[in-house]
Parts: C-alpha cells; sequence; structure tokens
C-alpha cells in the first residue's frame, strides 16, 4: 500500500483537523461499502453531555420529572467522579446526529467519528428492525411535535394531570410495541394534521363500542364473545383505541408514549450487534489509515489502548464483573467472522458451511442487516469464540438449593452455551408476557390481563403499582390472572385492591 | 459527507425545566428533608443550599418485570474451575447464583438512597413556602441613626487643642512676605546704592552715613513684623455627620419551662430564622443573644436554647430583665436592637403587669422593634393581655397568636407594615 504523508498526530483537536480526519474515515468507509445517512458531527460541552444523557439521547424530548431525576443522577455521579460520561452519543436520525465531547483527544474524536458516524451510523441505516421499526427521517419532527403537544397539554389541563398520564404511560411502555404492523412514515405537518382528525375521530370510535352497551341490558348478551376477539400483547395500543374515559388529549400523550417506545425497541434488541459493528469498524477503520501511513504510531498507541478499553470482557470471578459486555462480544463476533471467511479451520468449515471461504465483506453485511442479537448469537457465536470467552452455563432452579453448571465451553456443551446466549437476549424472555384478554364491555367494564410466566419465573413486586396505573387510563376494574398449574386462570393481583379493602374495614 | 457543528455556545440547562418538575413531584419529600436539616442547622447558619436525600423505594418508576424464582439460565464468561454437571450450593439465606457471584439481574433495585443538593434560593423557598413571602427585595428596614464626626476643613477660630501647626505657620509665613516686601525692595536699593558710593574713589561721607541709618531703621522695621499672628490662626474643622448604624442585635427569648414541647420550639425556631434573614439583608453584622427562662433567665448558646427542656414554673419578666441588663451592658451604643419573644402564653399572673411596665419603660424606648408570638391552643392569660395594652399603644410592637408554622407570616407582615420604607 503507497505509504502516504501522516495526519497532524498532536492530541488538540480543530476543526480543520476533525474535517481532514472525517475525509479520510468516510473514504475508508466507502471502501468498505458503508451506507451511512449524512453526519451531523455536534461538538458539546460536560453539561450539554449530561442533559443529553437526561434525556435518553434526543435533543429534544417533552419535559418530565423522570428526565431531572436522570439528570440529577448524571450530574451527582459525575461530580463525585464515580463515572466517566461516555465519549459520544449517536441519535438514529437522517441526518445522523453525533455528539463530539469537547475534552476528547484528537485521536479518540477520530476513534468516535469512526466508531459512531460511520460504524453506528451504518447500522441504523441497514439493519432490518431499525428499517423497519423506526423512521430516521421523521423522528426529530415526532420528537418536536410530542413536546409541543404536551407543553399545550399542560397549559391547557395543568402540569398534575398531564404528568400522572404519563407516569401511567411510562409505568406500561414496555408494553406499547407493536410487533407486527410496520409504522408509518409520516412528517410533522402530517402529523399535526392528523393529530386534530384522530382526535375527533377517536373519541367518536370509542364512544361507538360503549354505545352499543345498554342495549345488552334487553338483549341476551352471547357470553362467549369477548372483546378483544384476541389476546392483545400492545397494551398502550389497546388502551389509546378502547379506554372509555380517556380525553381525546389523554390518547394522543399514550400514543406518544407509544411511539418513543417503539421508536427504542431496535435499539434494544440489537444492542450487541450494534456495539459490536461500530466497534469492528473503528477497529478496521483506523487500522487501515494505519496500513497507509496516514497516522502515526504515537496515534495509534493511544487508539488501541482506548479501543482494548472498550471491549475488554472481566471474568465472572473479576470484581469489575457485570454481565457480557456487549461491546467485547459483539466485537470479538464480528473479527470471528471475518476470520471464518478468510482463515477457516476444519472446526468453522463444520459448523459454518455456508461462510467458511466466502467473501468476508458480503458475509459481514449481510450479518449486520439480517439478524438481531437473538438470532445473531445463535447463527454465529463459533465454537472458538467460546472457547476464547471460556463460557459457561449455569442453571438455577428455584426448587434446588444449588445451582448447577448444566454446559461448559466443550464440545459437548457448544450448542447449548450458544442456544442458552441466545435466549439471554430474546427480548420476550427478559420482558414478562402480559396481554389483554378481555374488557367487559357488557358488564362492569372491567379489564382482565393475562401473565403467562416465562420458566415459572414470577411478576416482580412492583405489579399493583403498575396496575394502579393501568386503572388511571382505563378508570374501571383492573384483573391481573395467570395460569395455575392445571392451566387454569386464576387472579393473582387487582385494581382496586378487593381484598385488602375488607381487610381495612375490619 | 458531514457537517460539523460547534454547539459549545449553546445553553447547556437543557434540563433545567426536568429539574424543576424533579422537585415539584418530591416537595413533600424534599420538605421533610428541608424541615429535618433546620433542626440541624444554626438560626444564623442561612447562607448555604441543603443535600437532600429521598429514599430510592419513593423514586422508583413501577414496571411489569420478573421477580425472583422460578428457573434462570445463564451464560457467564472466564470458567477457569467448572466442569459440566458441578454443583453449587446456594448461599443460605440469599439468592445468588453461587460461586460469590452477584445477582446479575437487571431490574435495577438499588437500595442507595437518592442524595443531591439544592441551592440556597431553592431551600428558602421551600423552607418558607406556606409562609407566601411578599416582595420581599423591595422592603428595607429602617436603622437606626448614628452620629459620626468628620474632619471638614479649616477655620479661623477654635480651641487651642485644634490648631494645626503646618497651616498656621505657612500663614504666618505668607502674612510675613507680604508686610515686608516694600521694606525689603527698599533695603536692597539702599544696601546696592552704599555699595556703589564705597566703590567710587571720591568719598561720600555724608551719603554713606544717610545710607547706613536708612539700612538699619530698614533692618529694625522688618524686624518687628511679628513671627505669628492670630490672623495666622488655622483650626482644624469638624462636623457631624449622619449615618446609619449596619450593627444589629437580635435577643431571642423563649420560655423553656415543661410546658413547652420540641414542636413548639421548632415553630419558634423557624420565627427567628426569618427575622435573622430579614435582618441580614439590612445590617451588615448581626449579633444573636439567646435568652432563655423559666422562672429564672440565662443567657445560653443556640443549641442549648433550642435543646434543652427544664422544669419549673414561669417569670418572663425575668427574661426582660436580663436583656435590658445585657442592652445596658453591651449595646447601649448605637445598636439596632430586635426583640423576639416566644412563649406558650404560661406566666405567673402576678409578673405580667410587671412585664409590661418593663417593656413599656426600658425595651420599647431602645429597640427598633419587638415581637411577640404565643404558640399555644389553650385561651390567652395575663401576659397576653398586658402586652395587648402594649400593643394598642406602641407601634413598633408587635404580637401574633399562633397555632401552626403557617401563622408566622402575618406577624412579619405587622413587622413591614409599621416599620418600613420603600426602597426605590
Amino acid at each position: 500500500m503507497a505509504q502516504c504523508k501522516p495526519l497532524d498526530d498532536n492530541s488538540e483537536w480543530t476543526f480543520d483537523k476533525l474535517n481532514l480526519y472525517q475525509t479520510e474515515i468516510a473514504r475508508v468507509a466507502e471502501h468498505y461499502r458503508l451506507d451511512t445517512y449524512t453526519n451531523q458531527i455536534e461538538v458539546i460541552t460536560t453539561e450539554q453531555m449530561m442533559d443529553a444523557y437526561a434525556s435518553v439521547g434526543m435533543p429534544i424530548g417533552y419535559n418530565h420529572w423522570t428526565f431531572g431525576k436522570k439528570f440529577i443522577q448524571t450530574e451527582q455521579t459525575y461530580k463525585r467522579g464515580h463515572m466517566g460520561l461516555a465519549y459520544e452519543i449517536v441519535i438514529n436520525s437522517n441526518p445522523c446526529i453525533s455528539y463530539l465531547m469537547e475534552e476528547n483527544t484528537m485521536t479518540m474524536q477520530a476513534l468516535v467519528m469512526a466508531h459512531a458516524c460511520y460504524g453506528h451510523n451504518s447500522f441504523f441505516k441497514s439493519n432490518y428492525l431499525f428499517k423497519t421499526w423506526t423512521d430516521a427521517d421523521s423522528i426529530i419532527d415526532y420528537q418536536l411535535f410530542a413536546k409541543n403537544y404536551i407543553a399545550k397539554c399542560e397549559h391547557k389541563f395543568g402540569i398534575s394531570e398531564v404528568e400522572a398520564t404519563l407516569d401511567a404511560c411510562h409505568a406500561l411502555m414496555n408494553h406499547g410495541v407493536d410487533r407486527y404492523k410496520r409504522p408509518q412514515k409520516i412528517s410533522l405537518d402530517e402529523e399535526l394534521k392528523r393529530q386534530k382528525e384522530r382526535e375527533t375521530y377517536l373519541q367518536s370510535q370509542v364512544n361507538t363500542i360503549w354505545r352499543t352497551m345498554p342495549d345488552s341490558k334487553t338483549k341476551p348478551t352471547d357470553t362467549s364473545a369477548s372483546f378483544p376477539s384476541e389476546p392483545q400483547e400492545n397494551i398502550l395500543y389497546f388502551i389509546e383505541k378502547n379506554a372509555p374515559l380517556l380525553k381525546p388529549w389523554q390518547r394522543e400523550i399514550v400514543r406518544i408514549v407509544r411511539k418513543t417506545s417503539q421508536y427504542f425497541y431496535p435499539q434494544k434488541q440489537t444492542q450487541v450487534m450494534n456495539e459490536g459493528w461500530a466497534c469492528f469498524w473503528h477497529y478496521t477503520i483506523i487500522n487501515h489509515l494505519f496500513d497507509e501511513g496516514l497516522v502515526t504510531e504515537k496515534f495509534m498507541l493511544e487508539f488501541l489502548h482506548s479501543h482494548t478499553s472498550v471491549v475488554a470482557q472481566p471474568d465472572y470471578n473479576s470484581p469489575y464483573y457485570s454481565g457480557i459486555n456487549p461491546y467485547a462480544l459483539g466485537f470479538n463476533m464480528f473479527i470471528d467472522i471475518r476470520r471464518i471467511c478468510e482463515h477457516p479451520t476444519d472446526e468453522d468449515k463444520l459448523w459454518f458451511p455456508e461462510i467458511a471461504g466466502s467473501n468476508w465483506l458480503d458475509t459481514l453485511h449481510f450479518a449486520m442487516e439480517n439478524f438481531k442479537d437473538e438470532s445473531f448469537i445463535s447463527q454465529y457465536l463459533s465454537p472458538k469464540l467460546m472457547r476464547d470467552f471460556k463460557l459457561f452455563h449455569i442453571h438455577d432452579d428455584e426448587h434446588n438449593d444449588y445451582v448447577e453448571i448444566a454446559a461448559i465451553h466443550n464440545e459437548k456443551g457448544y450448542k447449548k452455551i450458544r442456544e442458552s446466549l441466545s435466549n439471554q437476549y430474546n427480548l420476550s424472555n427478559l420482558e414478562v408476557n402480559i396481554q389483554v384478554i378481555d374488557a367487559n364491555i357488557a358488564g362492569d367494564r372491567s379489564l382482565t390481563l393475562r401473565h403467562t410466566p416465562h420458566q415459572g419465573i414470577p411478576l416482580g413486586d412492583s405489579t399493583d403499582e403498575v396496575l394502579k396505573h393501568l386503572h388511571y387510563l382505563w378508570q374501571f376494574d383492573i384483573k391481573l390472572v395467570q395460569p395455575d398449574n392445571n392451566g387454569v386462570d386464576e387472579v393473582i393481583a387487582s385494581c382496586p385492591q378487593t381484598n385488602k379493602k375488607k381487610d381495612e374495614k375490619t | 459527507m458531514a457537517n460539523f457543528i460547534d454547539r459549545r455556545l449553546n445553553s447547556k440547562n437543557k434540563s433545567t425545566v426536568n429539574r424543576q418538575r424533579f422537585i415539584r413531584r418530591y416537595k413533600s419529600q424534599i420538605k421533610k428533608s428541608v424541615s429535618d436539616a433546620i433542626n440541624k442547622r444554626g438560626v444564623t447558619d442561612v447562607d448555604k443550599g441543603e443535600d437532600i436525600v429521598i429514599p430510592s423505594k419513593d423514586l422508583s418508576e413501577p414496571i411489569f418485570h420478573q421477580g425472583k424464582g422460578g428457573i434462570k439460565d445463564q451464560v457467564h464468561p472466564g470458567n477457569d474451575q467448572f466442569i459440566e454437571g458441578d454443583r453449587i450450593p446456594k448461599p443460605t439465606g440469599q439468592q445468588g447464583n453461587g460461586a460469590g457471584k452477584g445477582d446479575a439481574s437487571n431490574s435495577g433495585e438499588g437500595s442507595d438512597d437518592f442524595s443531591f443538593s439544592i441551592s440556597k434560593e431553592e431551600y428558602l423557598n421551600l423552607l418558607f413556602e406556606d409562609l407566601e413571602l411578599p416582595n420581599l427585595e423591595k422592603n428595607q428596614l429602617d436603622k437606626l441613626v448614628e452620629y459620626k464626626t468628620v474632619r471638614s476643613g479649616f477655620c479661623a477660630q477654635g480651641v487651642p487643642a485644634n490648631i494645626d501647626i503646618v497651616k498656621s505657620l505657612q500663614g504666618s509665613i505668607a502674612r510675613r512676605i507680604a508686610m515686608t516686601s516694600t521694606k525689603r525692595k527698599q533695603l536692597k536699593e539702599a544696601e546696592q546704592a552704599l555699595n556703589d558710593l564705597r566703590k567710587d574713589t571720591h568719598d561720600h561721607i555724608k551719603e554713606e552715613r544717610e545710607l547706613i541709618s536708612k539700612i538699619a531703621l530698614l533692618k529694625e522695621k522688618i524686624s518687628k513684623v511679628p513671627f505669628i499672628d492670630t490672623f495666622d490662626m488655622k483650626f482644624r474643622n469638624f462636623s457631624r455627620q449622619a449615618v446609619p448604624s449596619s450593627r444589629a442585635v437580635m435577643f431571642c427569648l423563649m420560655d423553656v419551662s415543661g410546658s413547652m414541647d420540641q414542636a413548639t420550639k421548632d415553630i419558634a425556631k423557624r420565627f427567628y430564622i426569618l427575622l435573622y434573614l430579614f435582618l441580614t439583608r439590612t445590617y451588615k453584622t448581626i449579633e444573636v443573644v439567646y435568652i432563655r427562662h423559666h422562672t429564672q433567665a440565662k443567657e445560653v448558646d443556640e443549641q442549648e436554647f433550642f435543646y434543652s427542656q427544664e422544669t419549673g414554673g414561669t417569670i418572663a419578666s425575668s427574661a426582660l430583665e436580663l436583656m435590658v441588663k445585657i442592652v445596658n451592658e453591651r449595646y447601649s451604643n448605637n445598636w439596632n436592637i430586635y426583640g423576639a419573644q416566644a412563649s406558650d402564653g404560661d406566666n405567673w399572673a402576678d409578673d405580667s403587669p410587671y412585664c409590661h411596665k418593663l417593656l413599656l419603660e426600658k425595651i420599647l424606648p431602645k429597640a427598633r422593634y419587638f415581637s411577640y408570638i404565643e404558640i399555644t391552643q389553650r385561651a390567652h392569660q395575663t401576659l397576653w393581655q398586658q402586652y395587648q395594652q402594649v400593643a394598642d399603644t406602641q407601634a413598633h410592637f408587635a404580637m401574633r397568636h399562633i397555632k401552626s408554622v403557617d401563622d408566622i407570616y402575618p406577624v412579619f407582615r405587622d413587622l413591614f407594615k409599621k416599620s418600613t420604607v420603600q426602597a426605590a
């Protein structure tokens, strides 16, 4: 490779230097066929970074106390030196906004640009989940709309009312994702226009459902026909459409929270892949620049120091251990895929016949575009990597007074570990499965939800609180049932709490 | 493919609104924390914010999440000793995954309390929130005027002690120069003429004699001009200037007999803090004197003042007497004196008229302001009735009956209605 004159490696950065590095990084990224949104790179200060933290990275967001709490927490831990701030934050929007911290050295800025502006950015643009679930073109507009709408509601109906509604929605935020329908793409203007229409239309729809109620007193009701006809897992959507007494503006707020939740849904599902992909590309791009002689050894030493600390994986018995580091797992998996393509061993040929010896860049792009963490791991985690990580599987059954090592990194355990690790990233195993099974339209308007436990894991202790929030939105009795050992539903929680009321009276 | 934007100069306080929302929501918890804090802080310690601690369970946002129990499968890295089928006993008494490592659940149930700081303004706002303090900024307390003698030039008359020697001698030199100038001119001419005559080859005996006697006469005349004259005398001049005194002393008087409980004292403490705050806005130096009394009064420090309990009867006049004594000893000279008395109204009946007399004759003439708060749920007794008479005649005496913290403010409204000037 032709040796070029190296770029200035002084650790002070300037906008001119940022631009020079950015141009080189962009050139290499294009060489590796990384398809990105246009980058908008913003340089910010520490305080602004803490602001960005508090609002989950979004440049605009509606006002709510929980963001204030996050900000105070971040500020406190940062001031006490318990925590460093991230080097960057990147937003899945078009243009793709990345924040660079003012304090970073030139090397760090280059690393961050390669990582965020080309790694994450290309992931956002090409991964199927992001393509299906999020709309990078409209998200900033939508956030702006949400902020203004909520501010308007606060003005009209008072901060407390709006806050209570938002609290209730936040409690159910994880149950606001529509897993089967593709969200529509709309711009801010359209959103505003539609919102007005929706308000009137929705209310009329709701009224129609409930207007049928008085008839049921005279006609014999068909008790077997239940509403909804099929269980609904998108609780927020169900409430938005069907809650009997919700005011139109409250429905819109439910919708805003639901949309926000949906926007972040793919990020939860692709943490390992997204970070791994970004780490892989900052590593590959900067090394490419080094091979070309564009960056100096001094630059590389600092770069490698940062890189290795990001992708370090402490062992289970290390005091620093806090679960598997998604950066480490993701980065090593992509490196490993490249290795399998370029230098496959016999083992690899056996385990990955379809990719061993193929074009590594094609394979990597394919992997990035068509998988999420769960499927990515079950597809590509190789025995070699399991050995490198020394993975082992612990089986913990409540009924035993011991935990069992179910599998380790050996011939017998590879498949089991891979399956188990994949499940560990399966959101439907991590988030509780609660669905709306019945809304008693004809009777007392009570709402029944069913919790289907995963591997016998019961619900956590905040369930009663969540039900109170749900009750706030639905405004009639809420029941939560769970199938018992014989598969018969039994009520495990309700709001208002009927049993406790009686206790208090006696 | 990239645009760079420098956002560093943009506002950085995007989260301010959210922070205020947070404080608004947790006002009751924060206020409790503030109330706790007030008992830890001194009356005069009002210049800093406060660390607030809220139990984190009050802050958590509930979601449906998985609880403990059931079957859990987890993969961990770094196997150094296990083989398939190994069994590790669970630590008794707690849920764990064995091998001494923590449960890697992400339910986020941290048990640390949530703590953060609020600023001085936020602290004071919360502290006095129920009091609805109106435009504090516009009001300024009256100040006691004290006079200061300052130098103001020179004058021709005065006492010998004030003679300014330099100025007087300067005058003397000027006068002497002025009075002898013609004569010295003549003298010079005469001497010149004499010299000329002596150089001449001819004799001019007669003229020489005349000139010599003329010179002698002139010299005598010059020496007769007095060295100093009453006309030369300059005296330093002084005048009196009015300066408002920036010193104040605040007397906190409190009944500590058995009937005053801690809650009552806390109400009194807020009252004192509020008064102190007002005074800090007007005066540079403020001293606080704490006098507690039952049948006898005693000057004590703040800690003892608020937190020691005594039993016995109540003679309120003892405190007033002590106050008068301390004023005479230490604060008689240009101090703005403020008195604040808190009591539950109990007093030995025969003592109340004496209190009335003391207040009227000894204290009120010297004090800028005296306030009396009675913190009680019961009917008023003799002390209140006697004080009532004082309040009717004296403008700078205010008294209030306080049942709860909320009632503190009206006393201050009285204070400001009566003795404030509107600052421009």
